[in-house]
């Protein structure tokens, strides 16, 4: 790109063209480059506003000049279009600092060059950027607020803000410290975003005002000392801490400052173009930031939720090379905030995310791909859920591994490793999503994998959470290939470990069942639905199925007849095996036999009971079949529930597709919920609507009368939404508070039957129970938090054992 | 000041591709039109053995799956290497455009593409011979899909599977 210097946008623009068949011409969006276009008129205004953004988000990015000419040139051109695109370029770089924080350094020095030209231009800047930090705080944008504040320091260091007025900013954010009846999440967001910022200005702030600042960080240092912490346990990957603590992310941020501090605040990892400029910037006069109160606390506020920081690696890990920085180094923190923020810019492009965080500025001075692997496994593994879908980490590190295909896979299979080593205290909601990376990740690579190295897990329990990861990962594999495939890829003393072949087991299979009660009817009732019977005549000849609970038949035979249930349903499933689509098929055709089997909850449940005997060795159909009933309403989200907290099930109770199916009803519940509502609120905007419009529409008789008549079904529609909002909530609210109950009885079962035996509590089920506890109030805390009341009265109350309270109480103090 | 700027809003994967249905009934922009808010994916490159489980359990990554057409030979009625994806959202088609296409099904790379929506008939292949129009012409030998295919063939003795 060449230098220019006060050139326009315009005689820019003009070279851009005649370069446009450049590959590497930044000037031209990424997918008009290479390309042949028509020669389009530059001086279209929606033209240059698209040219500005392109240019001004692209510098920094890859070039044959140096950045700093760049800048120089950018500097320039934006200068001489301030006349005529001031607000445009205003609002270009305000997002930018808002949206791309992986490279404020950049942006800070563009800035101050601007400055440097047009002071007026640098206080309007400001101006807008202490508007546009009031907006984001307004509309719960928490973490854009930080990147708007990091920004604002940072031109600290440009000479654009006066370093007193920052410290006074700083000062306001921290006396949030000393309000009172505030959740501690909003204090906590404040003290967090003074000390972001320190890596970048904290020695400038020294050197201009060390007494304020030490005071600022004293009563940082009291307010850390007294926050509450009771949320830590829940959000942690592993209960140990070794051989990496995961710690509070204040606490670890806190250490951080405390160690640059020490170092006098030395910090030579973050890239600062505006250096190379200090001549020029430190000639510029600096603008005051306007006096900033913190907006007071609002009720419907939606601070940040705490976190743990996620560590996996140290500088032992990574031998040869460049030193990983240590865990309270600062440098670790610029590290991963920067790779964090990648992440959340370029996730939905996964090329390009991982050439970005492949060319990370000053990846030579560290292990970049073991800082990478970290950050990703970390958003994987975070608690309550992770920042973007699971699906796109693993595409992530497909991609990573592509693009470094020497030396990022050793990496990802020693990160691998590491995590099974740490299994036995690892939280069993990041296990479960470890197990669907790993299949996954497997399946794209041919399933190739040492597992000799993991035979240690065939010496213990298979309860114990490494075996029991090992064979849920072979399920997950099956799924995605089939049963011998698996067979073939595991050595023969795993053979424990494999997966069932996923087969139907028929209980009318053939004549050596003939014995049974059902079989005879197992016959009628297959040949009825080949011969395409009706339903009618299917339920018919049904009715002549005995029913083992009664003495005598009652007259219709409507009342719950488990035989009934069990020769139709493992007949039909047993002809639909095939497939998923022909049970879905076959669910569809029967609906109303089904229907009409399961209209009690004992039906429902003995339906399931069924649906599982026939398919236990397939737990993928099971939990489709289950789905599907749902949907078509043959049984409801409670019973599901009560069939997997059943003792039938028991057994099954640790096996994650129990899980599965569990929090896929849940959300089904949901979804459900969420729908109605929309569709009560759509009814609302309506009414409103046609009643604007009859006021609107004046004495006209006619209309009126039909407006009327609008509202008034309107208002009937209403009312009905409501009532099936309020039914709709009360079954969701029913649905966890069975949930609850039956994890309370499980949990204080166990619990007083070890304290009778004195024994330890502590066994695989009860660890797999608690996480699966705690794991509810996580997946689904936006939901739960409307019923806190009623949960705390009726199941959380003191009188619970202090194991299951815990969890409850840790949900609290997250705040959520 | 909740601004985007088209410079940063690159979401690539999930534009439309060139490809249009040429038994499509009705134009260009109707066509255009249900790609752009369909909730259906083509999903191509399968091998004929993959099965609808697979295709279930790979794509209820990005969200959960409605439904799932499996492509059938006109003539033999058995899979011939595409199928239909249909989820319950758009969103969720979106993640299967950003992180499912191009990765691997039963060690293929599957390509994914919007689709304008199922309709009864476009389930089987268009081919000639009755599987899809990309194995009549390619010169290739795919053991996964039927060997080489049949124009290439038909200039080679019977060797090898052709038929599962």
């Amino acid at each position: 790109m060449p230098c220019i210097y006060s050139a326009s946008i315009e005689l820019l623009l003009d070279v851009a063209v005649c370069m446009r068949h450049q590959e590497n011409n930044l000037l031209i969006p990424e997918r008009e480059r290479g390309q042949a276009h028509k020669r389009r008129r530059t001086s279209e205004p929606i033209e240059i506003e698209d040219r500005l953004e392109s240019l001004i988000c692209r510098v920094g990015e890859k070039s044959t000049s140096s950045l700093e000419s760049n800048l120089e040139g950018l500097a320039g051109v934006l200068e001489a279009d301030l006349p005529n695109y001031k607000s445009k370029i205003l609002r270009i770089l305000c997002t930018v600092a808002r949206l791309l924080p992986e490279k404020l350094t950049v942006y800070t020095t563009l800035v101050g060059l601007l400055n440097a030209r047009n002071y007026n231009f640098g206080g309007e800047f400001v101006e807008a950027m202490i508007r546009q930090l009031k907006e984001t705080l307004k509309n719960n944008l928490y973490s854009e607020a930080v990147y708007l504040v990091r920004f604002l320091s940072d031109l600290v260091n440009c000479h654009v803000i006066a370093a007193p007025s920052m410290v006074a900013m700083f000062e306001n954010f921290v006396s949030v410290t000393q309000e009172e009846d505030v959740p501690q999440v909003r204090s906590d967001w404040f003290v967090y975003v003074v000390l972001s910022c320190l890596p970048w200005v904290g020695k400038e702030l020294y050197e201009k005002k060390d007494v304020e600042m030490d005071r600022l960080l004293s009563q940082i240092e009291g307010y850390l000392k007294r926050r509450v912490k009771t949320h830590v346990p829940m959000l942690q990957v592993w209960t140990a801490d070794k051989p990496h603590p995961q710690e509070e992310y204040l606490d670890c941020l806190w250490a951080q400052i405390q160690k640059l501090k020490k170092d006098r605040w030395q910090e030579r990892h973050i890239l600062r173009p505006y250096i190379a400029f200090d001549s020029v910037l430190c000639e510029a006069l600096q603008h005051n930031l306007p006096p900033f109160t913190p907006p007071g606390h609002m009720p419907d506020a939606q601070y940040p939720m705490p976190r743990v920081i996620f560590r996996m690696f140290d500088y032992t890990d990574a031998p040869e090379g460049p030193v990983m920085p240590g865990s309270h180094s600062v440098e670790r923190f610029v590290i991963e905030e920067n790779l964090h923020c990648i992440i959340k810019t370029h996730w939905k492009e996964r090329k390009t995310c991982a050439a970005q965080l492949l060319s990370y500025p000053g990846k030579n001075k560290i292990p970049l791909n073991y800082h990478i692997v970290e950050v990703i496994f970390g958003e994987l593994f975070q608690l309550p859920s992770p920042p973007h879908i699971d699906v796109m980490y693993t595409t992530l590190l497909i991609e990573l591994c592509k693009l470094q295909p020497g030396s990022l896979p050793q990496v990802l299979a020693q990160a691998t490793e590491m995590l099974y080593m740490r299994l036995d205290t690892m939280n069993t909601t990041c296990i479960d999503r470890l197990i669907n990376w790993f299949a996954h990740h497997l399946s794209n690579f041919q399933f190739r994998w040492s597992w000799d190295d993991w035979a240690d897990c065939l010496t213990v329990d298979l309860e114990k959470p490494k075996p029991k990861f090992v064979k849920e990962v072979l399920e997950k594999c099956m799924r995605l290939s089939y049963h011998q495939r698996i067979v073939d890829i595991v050595p023969p003393t795993f053979s424990a470990l494999i997966p069932a072949d996923p087969i139907f087991t028929y209980k009318y299979v053939d004549e050596s069942a003939s014995s049974l009660p059902g079989y005879p009817m197992s016959i009628t009732v297959s040949n009825a639905i080949k011969n395409r019977a009706s339903n009618e005549e299917i339920l018919t000849v049904l009715k002549e199925v005995p029913n083992p609970n009664q003495e005598d038949d009652d007259d219709e035979g409507e009342s719950f007849n488990p035989l009934k249930i069990d020769v139709f349903l493992q007949t039909l499933l047993n002809l639909a095996a095939k497939s998923f689509s022909h049970s879905f098929s076959a669910l569809g055709k029967f609906h109303e036999i089904l229907k009409t089997l399961a209209n009690s909850d004992e039906g429902k449940l003995h339906l399931l009971k069924v649906l599982y005997e026939v398919w236990r060795n397939h737990p993928q159909m099971i939990a489709v079949l289950v789905d599907k009933l749902i949907r078509t309403q043959v049984v409801d989200c409670a019973a599901v529930a009560n069939w997997l907290f059943s003792q039938d099930m028991a057994h099954e109770f640790t096996r994650l597709f129990i899980w599965e199916i569990l929090h896929s009803t849940i959300r089904k519940m949901n979804k459900h919920v969420q729908k109605i509502q929309k569709e009560l609120e759509e009814a609302k905007d309506k009414l409103e609507k046609q009643q604007h419009k009859r006021r609107d529409s004046g004495d006209d008789e006619d209309m009126d009368k039909n407006s009327e008549d609008e509202e008034g079904q309107l208002e009937e529609q209403i009312e009905r939404l409501q009532e099936k909002v309020e039914s709709a909530q009360s079954e969701q609210k029913n649905l966890f508070l069975v949930i609850f109950q039956r994890f309370i009885m499980l949990l204080t079962e166990h619990l007083v039957r070890c304290e009778t035996g004195s024994v330890d509590i502590s066994t695989p089920w009860y660890k797999n129970c608690i996480d699966r506890l705690q794991q509810i109030f996580l997946m689904h805390h936006a939901t739960i938090q409307q019923y806190m009341g009623t949960l705390e009265n009726l199941l959380f109350t003191a009188e619970l054992d202090h194991h299951i309270l815990a969890v409850y109480q840790q949900f609290c103090a997250l705040q959520l | 000041m909740s601004v985007k700027l088209n410079a940063l809003n690159s979401d690539s994967y999930i534009d439309i591709s060139q490809y249009r249905d040429q038994h499509f009934k009705g134009n260009r922009y109707e066509q255009e039109k249900l790609l752009k808010q369909s909730n259906t994916l083509y999903v191509g490159n399968l091998s004929f053995y993959t099965t609808e489980e697979q295709v279930h359990e790979l794509f209820s990554k990005s969200g959960d799956v409605k439904r799932i057409i499996i492509g059938l030979d006109k003539i033999k009625k058995t899979a011939c290497g595409f199928c239909f994806v249909e989820y319950y959202t758009r969103a969720d088609a979106e993640h299967a455009m950003r992180f499912i296409n191009g990765t691997r099904l039963d060690d293929r790379i599957i390509r994914t593409d919007w689709d304008a929506g199922f309709k009864e008939g476009r389930q089987f292949g268009r081919g000639k011979s009755g599987g899809q129009v990309r194995d009549e012409y390619r010169q290739d030998y795919d053991p996964a899909r039927g060997g080489y295919g049949k124009l290439a063939q038909q200039h080679r003795p019977t060797e090898g599977r052709n038929s599962f």
